[in-house]
């Protein structure tokens, strides 16, 4: 089909101001991080800072434990995708290969559990772990993390399993190779840049994750980086905003360069598979 | 909205089971949440930790960094999870659910007299529940006008203050002259109208709640309570001296347009002078008036920031004592130049620091023995009223859809079946 040179005009403008739409808080926040408190009072602020200053960054760091802050969600995430990894690998390969009605009512069930809102999952998670003294621990809001991204992950692992030839299997078990060696040995490096791609999926989401983590860390040693950025915000929504676009800017760049590495990966991972060869 | 969702339910499904929060490894130790969060409040309230435990080694402070955005709901779930901090820092008009819950500790026989004395009766009224002393009210701040002092020099108009403040009928025809092309008297920052209209309504004689003498409340908006959401009104609707695009803004919205020089003056909050401090340009002349008085005088509204004891706490005795400390007058005033307000201690408030003309300390200092605890303080049902009927009823009257008897239908007969409901 041909495009005329005004619709393809037309398309790539509809995408730059898309680009610029998306861009627009990050660039604003990485502005407003460098701004002097004098610009950001001002009523025609500029996007570079006339006078630009790293005192919001060392302000920031003086007023709250953002390092330790930083180690906590970088456990939290780390944990998360580690154990989403490692449980959704076998259970793709089984959603994948057994197409039994067993499976199909198990992928329904995945999706559908996507559209369950945050309360109606955290009450019984809440008090499952408070049986289990997890409460204000972070390795009972890694088991959060990961019951919640658990479902995409095996949602997009499952894709990726697919993808891969059931030829390749059964000529490995043809050459005597049982089940779990085929898994092992065959299968699992052809899924692993979809097991990378779902892990770092899975690190994003929860080292940007606010809410389970307001809830159910008590202590101040233990909250992670978004609960801390909300110190910087005062009675009545007053914010110190100099110093919370500094720390807010610092707690974005980690997932912005494991998404930059990545962002191939998960969109092959995500529609590898949707086409029937 | 969801996290305040989730804590209600939460309370439902795990009440009884929490088990106490203080930590003990041999000695002592209390843990201190505080909602401080500007740097010289921050910094001023970890000096203090600092100097208790340097000089009480046998009862150690942990200071704790909460949150003014999600306090209520994360401790709600920390009382219920037991996991409660012993020294609470909050405000007054949050209060009432956690007192009545049983979940902070009466303070009437913890407190020493020097302290109980030092606080006016009208403050210690903000955090009494039933019987009970809940909390210590120790900050508190009232909504000033902070004017571009340059153009109300040039102006010519009589210069307000706490002894010859404006009448709300002044104000009104001072706005309207300081007003021309592109440029306001005023400009009201009322993304929460509610509390504004009410605190301020008090100046005019309004008091909007009437407990009757079997103690229901019902909401009467007569003429003293229409004095100043109607200046509001006229200002923005009818003379144009009020910036109608503010009307939506949060304070720290309106201080760009403020630099500017679009506006001569805006109502806010006492702290905010902090900013200004930050953010004016430089060679900016500014001044802190009294707010417009009515038949009330000077009268505001205040919802002082408050300090509580866990009732969970094991070792109440040594958690007031902490609060004594942190409240001694010398210490008051460092938490008061830290956050930028006022001390309700009638000793703090004499200091020399806060009595100053610099910053316009001195105004607000005048102003402290006319605050009063908010009219809806203790009002059941508040919320629910606030969120559902006057926060809508009001923003369409300020924007000109509604008009005041439409406004007082609305807080008058949606508002009283509101507040039935609570006080069946």
């Amino acid at each position: 089909m041909r495009i005329s040179r005004a619709a393809r005009v037309g398309q790539y403008t509809a995408l730059l101001a898309y680009l610029v739409f998306l861009a627009f808080p990050f660039l604003w926040l990485v502005s407003t991080a460098f701004k002097p408190p004098r610009e950001l009072g001002s009523l025609h602020p500029t996007w570079i800072p006339k006078d630009p200053t790293l005192g919001n960054f060392r302000q920031a760091f003086d007023e709250q434990p953002l390092l330790h802050a930083a180690f906590n969600s970088l456990i939290a995430a780390l944990g998360a995708a580690v154990v989403a990894v490692l449980i959704a690998t076998p259970m793709a390969y089984v959603v994948a290969r057994r197409r039994t009605r067993l499976a199909k009512a198990v992928t329904g069930w995945v999706v559908v559990s996507q559209a369950f809102p945050f309360v109606l999952l955290i009450i019984p998670l809440f008090l499952v772990l408070k049986n289990l003294r997890l409460i204000n621990s972070v390795p009972g809001l890694v088991l959060v993390y990961v019951v919640w991204a658990l479902p995409f992950a095996l949602w997009m692992l499952a894709g990726y399993v697919r993808a891969v030839p059931p030829e390749l299997e059964e000529a490995a078990a043809v050459d005597g190779a049982g089940r779990v060696r085929t898994l092992v040995s065959v299968t699992a490096p052809l899924l692993a840049p979809g097991i990378v791609a779902t892990g770092l999926f899975a690190f994003i989401t929860a080292w940007n994750e606010f809410f389970f983590a307001l809830v159910l860390l008590k202590t101040p040693e233990k909250q992670t980086l978004p609960v801390v950025l909300t110190h910087f915000i005062g009675a009545e929504g007053v914010a110190d905003l100099g110093p919370l676009a500094a720390a807010a800017f610092l707690a974005t760049l980690p997932s912005l360069v494991v998404f930059a590495i990545i962002q191939r990966r998960i969109t092959g991972g995500m529609l590898t598979g949707a086409v029937k060869s | 909205m969801r996290a305040r969702l989730l804590a209600l339910v939460l309370l439902l499904m795990l009440a009884g089971c929490s088990s106490g929060g203080t930590r003990d490894d041999g000695r002592i130790t209390l843990r201190f949440q505080s909602l401080a969060w500007q740097e010289e409040s921050v910094e001023a309230n970890k000096r203090l930790v600092k100097e208790w435990n340097a000089a009480h080694p046998d009862v150690r402070v942990e200071y704790v960094q909460g949150s003014w955005d999600s306090v209520h709901d994360q401790l709600l779930t920390a009382f219920e999870g037991g996991e409660a901090p012993d020294v609470i820092h909050d405000a007054s008009d949050d209060l009432a659910d956690f007192a009545y819950g049983g979940y902070l500790a009466d303070l009437t026989g913890l407190l020493p007299a020097r302290l109980k004395s030092d606080i006016p009766r009208r403050s210690w009224e903000t955090a009494t529940f039933g019987n009970g002393v809940y909390g210590v009210p120790f900050l508190q701040e009232p909504r000033v006008l902070i004017a571009n002092a340059t153009w109300l020099r040039r102006s010519g108009v009589r210069i307000p203050t706490p002894k010859e403040p404006w009448s709300w009928a002044e104000f009104r025809r001072i706005t309207e002259r300081l007003s021309g092309p592109g440029k306001y008297g005023v400009a009201w920052p009322l993304k929460e109208p509610v509390s504004a209209t009410l605190n301020l309504s008090l100046s005019a004689g309004g008091q909007l709640f009437h407990r009757g003498p079997d103690g229901k409340v019902t909401v009467r908006f007569g003429a003293a309570d229409q004095v100043v959401p109607r200046t509001i009104h006229d200002q923005a609707n009818t003379d144009r001296s009020a910036s109608p695009t503010t009307l939506g803004s949060g304070g720290s919205d309106t201080l760009p347009g403020f630099f500017a020089g679009r506006y001569a003056m805006v109502p806010l909050g006492f702290s905010y002078r902090q900013q200004i401090v930050q953010q004016a340009p430089k060679g900016f002349d500014w001044q802190v008036l009294p707010a417009p008085a009515g038949a009330g005088g000077l009268t505001q509204g205040v919802s002082p920031q408050t300090l509580s004891i866990a009732e969970d706490c094991p070792h109440k005795k040594e958690a007031a004592a902490f609060l004594d400390f942190l409240l001694r007058p010398p210490n008051m005033v460092r938490l008061a130049l830290g956050d930028w307000m006022l001390p309700t201690g009638t000793q703090a408030l004499r200091d020399s620091a806060l009595r100053t003309t610099r910053h316009g300390w001195a105004t607000g200092a005048a102003l402290a023995a006319q605050l009063r605890p908010a009219p809806a303080q203790t009002v059941r049902g508040y919320p629910e009223w606030k969120d559902k009927v006057a926060t809508p009823a009001l923003q369409e009257y300020y924007s000109g859809a509604i008009g005041l008897g439409a406004l007082r239908e609305r807080l008058e007969g949606d508002g009283n079946l509101v507040l039935a409901r609570y006080q069946r």
